[in-house]
């Protein structure tokens, strides 16, 4: 069964956001990266870039396919995890911990009700195995 | 596996019977841009190379050893009569630069080959100039731009795409400067037309589909769509990937297209793989006719010619030097005139039945299509993620156990959409006892996933190289081959 921690929240594209203190740490979901299989490939966001909701941030990339990374939240790039460019399968392995994508520093302060708490990303995440 | 050629290098033997003539002769290059050490080339006798490659062209797997269910590729056989024609002498020796009325003869093939393929898509006008599938893509959507510049409609720049659609559509549109704006599926593989009402709008250049889609359903609401579109004055996009399953039986022109490829290879059979030579002509309906790419090829009184920029001043332009591939373009007409219109109508007929006996075959001995409700057209999808949750098997597996018994697999984890899906295209060239064949296999795997499954998790078993490490290939690609000669070491 994929793993969806309680206190994270959620964006409907498959990535998860934890707030530490004024920044947001955000990576992709375990059922993400098992949907995506072994991955090859990450190309991250430039610190000190500026995005919007929704949009591409970053790409990665698996034997299988790319997929785009969006931004759950807007606001601006604090710190990358540069470690995945040489071994991205550490998401694969450590989606939530070792293998976060980002952090950001977002332009709003109330972002949480536009993401899904873990019961709603849950009922997502079945409904799309149709 | 067996070792390069380079691992039977001897240093100083050769075939010297086998060396062009002439090479000493002399020449003009300049002293600086002549080599200083000798080529990296293999030493080796003439019947070493014989039996190297050979030994070599025995590990292909191709149609023409094995049932290749290749989805969305159309793996179908490329009759033998038609690459005879096209050997024809005064095919093969013309040359391109050729005064019009000494090509009269390849000109005319052309030319039928552009009405027949205007008649089987409902088409206005048909350009056989792109080199392939994608430059068809690439070729119809630079129209769609040049139609929107022409009337000075020019805030349009968003091209709608399906999740389902094939990985060229968004490329094509980025490529010519579109933003991609995609669109789901419903679950009866239908695009969500709501979803579609919402999106389209003043921005809307226009609408890329597959018809059937990827998913290997025709999709239902085509008209609607149609009608959604152009009342907001975008155009449609036809991906001719599939009109194998739809051949003689409806026109894209029909449903509302104004512009489409055709992948010469997959509906009329010329030769596929290996990366090409392709073919991707593109047809249109009435507007965007004076934009079509050049040379097209006309009729007069006195014969056919060359239509360029200069006669289609509105066109793209060129794509590349001369026409098309000929030898393809050729093929494509014999393929055509061999069939006939009764013929093409029977392609999208066996191709259908082909693929819903099958699928038939399959959901019947336990497996689930992925679009249950539905009937296949040409192709269709199963999905194993029932497997992979009970049995801790996936689509990887079974595709690579096919391979041991002789099976080129199917697609695999393509369209994106459907967990661990294998998407199946018999074509209509297979026999029902090579359906029944593979059917029976994909049966017997599915008893091997129960009671051991180690044999798929580590096959193939039976051919030249095992499980390959796919990451590993990914992550460190090494295709240059740098050898230490044997007579060196």
């Amino acid at each position: 069964m994929t793993n969806i921690p309680k206190k994270l929240f959620y964006s409907a594209t498959h990535e998860w956001v934890r707030k530490d203190e004024d920044v947001l740490t955000i990576g992709i979901t375990d059922h993400a990266q098992t949907m995506l299989g072994d991955l090859v490939y990450v190309e991250l966001p430039e610190p000190e870039t500026g995005f919007e909701t929704g949009q591409e941030c970053a790409v990665i990339e698996s034997v299988k396919a790319a997929a785009d990374i969006y931004c759950p939240i807007s606001g601006e790039i604090v710190e990358v995890n540069e470690e995945l460019l040489q071994n991205p399968q550490v998401i694969n392995q450590d989606p939530y911990g070792k293998g976060w994508l980002f952090r950001l520093r977002p332009f709003e302060n109330d972002f949480t009700n536009k993401l899904l708490n873990a019961d709603q990303y849950t009922k997502q995440v079945a409904s799309e195995a149709h | 596996m067996s070792g390069t050629i380079f691992d039977i290098s001897k240093s100083g033997r050769s075939a010297k019977a086998q060396m062009p003539k002439g090479v000493n002769e002399k020449h003009n290059i300049p002293k600086n841009y002549l080599r200083k050490d000798k080529p990296l080339l293999p030493e080796v006798s003439e019947l070493q190379v014989v039996r190297h490659y050979t030994n070599l062209s025995r590990k292909n797997f191709s149609i023409d050893t094995q049932f290749y269910p290749l989805g969305s590729c159309t793996m179908k056989y490329n009759p033998r009569g038609v690459h005879r024609l096209a050997f024809l002498e005064g095919f093969l020796n013309h040359h391109p630069l050729s005064l019009d009325e000494n090509s009269q003869g390849f000109m005319a093939c052309a030319y039928e080959l552009q009405e027949i393929l205007k008649v089987v898509t409902g088409m206005r006008g048909v350009s056989l100039t792109p080199m392939a599938g994608a430059q068809g893509e690439f070729a119809g959507v630079a129209m769609i731009r040049a139609y929107h510049e022409l009337r000075g409609d020019t805030l349009r720049d968003e091209i709608i795409v399906p999740d389902a659609a094939h990985g060229t559509n968004p490329a094509t549109a980025a490529q010519c400067g579109y933003k991609v704006i995609e669109i789901p599926t419903g679950p009866d593989g239908n695009v969500d037309i709501e979803a579609l009402r919402k999106i389209a709008g003043p921005k809307t250049a226009g609408i890329m589909l597959t018809n059937p889609s990827t998913l290997g359903v025709f999709d239902q609401n085509i008209q609607e769509i149609a009608k959604t579109i152009h009342s907001v004055g975008g155009l449609l996009y036809y991906d001719g990937a599939n009109l194998n399953a739809i051949l003689g039986k409806v026109r894209p022109g029909d449903m509302g297209f104004d512009v489409m490829h055709i992948n010469l290879h997959k509906t009329f059979a010329t030769p596929h793989g290996g990366g090409g030579p392709g073919g991707g002509p593109v047809a249109v309906s009435e507007r965007l006719v004076p934009f079509l790419p050049t040379p097209i090829v006309g009729k007069t009184e006195t014969g056919f010619r060359w239509l360029t920029k200069e006669q289609c001043p509105q066109s793209i332009g060129r794509l590349s030097a001369f026409m098309g591939n000929a030898g393809i373009i050729l093929r494509a007409y014999m393929y055509a005139r061999l069939l006939g219109q009764e013929g093409m109508i029977r392609i999208a007929e066996y191709a259908t039945l082909n693929a819903n006996y099958l699928l038939t075959k399959l959901r019947k001995a336990g497996f689930t299509p992925a679009y249950p409700k539905r009937l296949a057209s040409h192709e269709f999808i199963i999905t194993l993620k029932n497997e992979a949750r009970d049995l801790h098997i996936n689509a990887l597996d079974v595709a690579k156990r096919l391979l041991d018994y002789g099976f080129h697999a199917p697609t695999m984890y393509f369209p994106l959409l459907v967990p661990e899906c294998l998407l199946i295209e018999p074509t209509e060239t297979e026999s029902k006892e090579v359906l029944d064949a593979f059917a029976d296999t994909m049966i017997k795997i599915l008893e091997e996933a129960k009671t051991n499954p180690e044999l798929l998790k580590n096959a193939p078993h039976h051919l030249p190289v095992r499980r390959l490490d796919e990451v590993k290939a990914a992550r460190e690609l090494d295709l240059v081959y740098n050898p230490q000669l044997p007579s060196d070491v």
